[in-house]
């Protein structure tokens, strides 16, 4: 039953998290209200919302905060669940998807911070351990078009924000992911075809300039 | 038609999280074959089935392997209808699944590490530990009711469960005092409910055999912990 309550996202252009909870926002075709925060000054609704984490994204629906962008997504997913559903409906398939998002939760974050902001060996190790991780992932694609079959699904939705932070890697990584990765590239512009996905992510540019500025400025000050 | 298949547990006998598999599984009166594994000497079987991150628990159901034991949870609760364990409204499931991962990440994450340390470290995570415990005392207190599921064991007390049991042991082998009965007056009622649960007081790890692990696992840790931080 489509739910027409309001719908508000607090939440950062440039984020990963945030941009996993708009692509399911657009995919279900959900209109709400976009609430742009500036991190370093938190707004009182933001603390309000999300006392406990302090984080973005925060989705509030019925006057209520839902926190955590995975669980923001799979909300979305149970309250409209008539349109483009992101997790499947057998079980054993939605505990594949459950396992391969929290996967890219645990691995890719913290990697690409290492691959970002380590040297020598310690950057080296992080940055074969980065490969290895999408390596195992396009493992998982297999010769899918996406991670949820023929349509976008929950793994798809966690992954592909990921993207705009390809060339960053790349860059202090001295590596191309199209060399490395070519399935995940494939994959990656396959998502970039569904207008819930170009629609959402920023310019790649743009978030290479800010990531680089973001890396540049917590190295001088370690 | 799944009830037919065969149910194993891939499980460490001190794990938490491969005693939370179990405690559902008996909630809900499913029948499994339990394979005790060891951790530290690794079996071919579990690197057959967790070749990415080599843990247990493992659930195996007929042909299927499911791993992490969040998502192993939330597929016993779709696969076998009976207690359910997760709320039904999507907000509740929502707040379910945050206060889990909460509980996990943060409390429990700093009250282990505030065992394996000690001195300014130890008091660090300590601190840390009590401050995460308060957030989850005023959802308790706001709860009202025995459990988290109401008058039923749910998914979030199976999470937190192991508060109820590990981390008194914890409190032991680390020297120190988390859950203070006066500060923390809902969450020591919870504990004691939980703890007292028929499915649940039969299914416990022993004690001593726990302190002994714990005495030497806290120590292991620590030490690894203490040169990681010179490096």
């Amino acid at each position: 039953m489509a739910d027409s309550s309001k719908v508000t996202l607090l939440d950062s252009w440039y984020s990963p998290f945030g941009m996993r909870v708009r692509i399911a926002l657009a995919q279900k075709e959900i209109e709400y209200e976009y609430k742009e925060e500036n991190l370093s000054d938190k707004s009182p609704l933001l603390l309000q919302m999300n006392p406990v984490k302090k984080q973005i994204p925060v989705l509030i629906h019925r006057g209520k905060p839902v926190c955590e962008s995975l669980i923001i997504v799979q909300y979305i997913d149970e309250v409209w669940n008539q349109k483009s559903p992101l997790l499947p409906s057998d079980p054993y398939q939605r505990a594949r998807a459950r396992f391969w998002a929290d996967f890219v939760d645990q691995k890719i974050y913290s990697l690409g911070k290492q691959v970002w902001l380590s040297t020598g060996e310690a950057q080296e190790a992080a940055k074969k351990e980065l490969l290895d991780t999408f390596k195992l992932l396009e493992g998982e694609l297999g010769q899918k078009p996406y991670f949820g079959g023929e349509t976008l699904g929950f793994v798809d939705v966690a992954l592909i924000p990921f993207y705009t932070w390809f060339s960053s890697f790349e860059h202090c990584g001295n590596f191309t992911m199209v060399e490395e990765c070519p399935k995940l590239v494939a994959w990656a512009h396959k998502c970039m075809e569904k207008e819930s996905v170009s629609k959402t992510l920023p310019d790649l540019k743009k978030v290479f300039d800010f990531l680089m500025d973001f890396i540049k400025k917590q190295k001088a000050n370690k | 038609m799944e009830s037919k298949e065969v149910v194993k547990l891939l499980g460490f006998w001190v794990s938490q999280s491969s005693m939370r598999v179990e405690w559902a599984l008996r909630l809900k009166g499913v029948e499994y074959e339990y394979i005790e594994e060891d951790i530290f000497n690794k079996s071919p079987l579990l690197l057959e089935l967790n070749p990415v991150h080599k843990k247990v628990p493992v659930l195996i159901h007929g042909e299927k392997v499911i791993l992490e034991s969040f998502v192993i949870l939330e597929y016993i609760d779709e696969t076998w209808k009976q207690y359910p364990i997760l709320p039904q409204d999507p907000y509740d499931r929502a707040m379910a699944r945050f206060w889990a991962k909460f509980a996990e990440e943060k409390f429990l994450d700093n009250a282990f590490k505030a065992m394996c340390t000690q001195g300014v470290q130890k008091e660090g995570y300590l601190k840390q530990a009590k401050e995460y415990l308060e957030k989850i005392e005023e959802v308790l207190i706001k709860g009202k009711s025995k459990f988290f599921g109401g008058e039923n064991i749910g998914y979030l007390d199976i999470v937190l469960g192991v508060i109820s049991y590990w981390l008194p042991l914890w409190e032991v082998v680390g020297c120190m005092k988390i859950v203070d009965p006066i500060q923390f007056p809902s969450t020591t009622l919870w504990m004691e409910n939980f703890r007292n649960h028929p499915v649940i007081k039969d299914k416990l790890p022993p004690r001593d055999k726990m302190v002994v692990y714990y005495q030497w696992r806290s120590k292991e840790i620590g030490a690894r912990m203490a040169s990681a931080r010179k490096s």
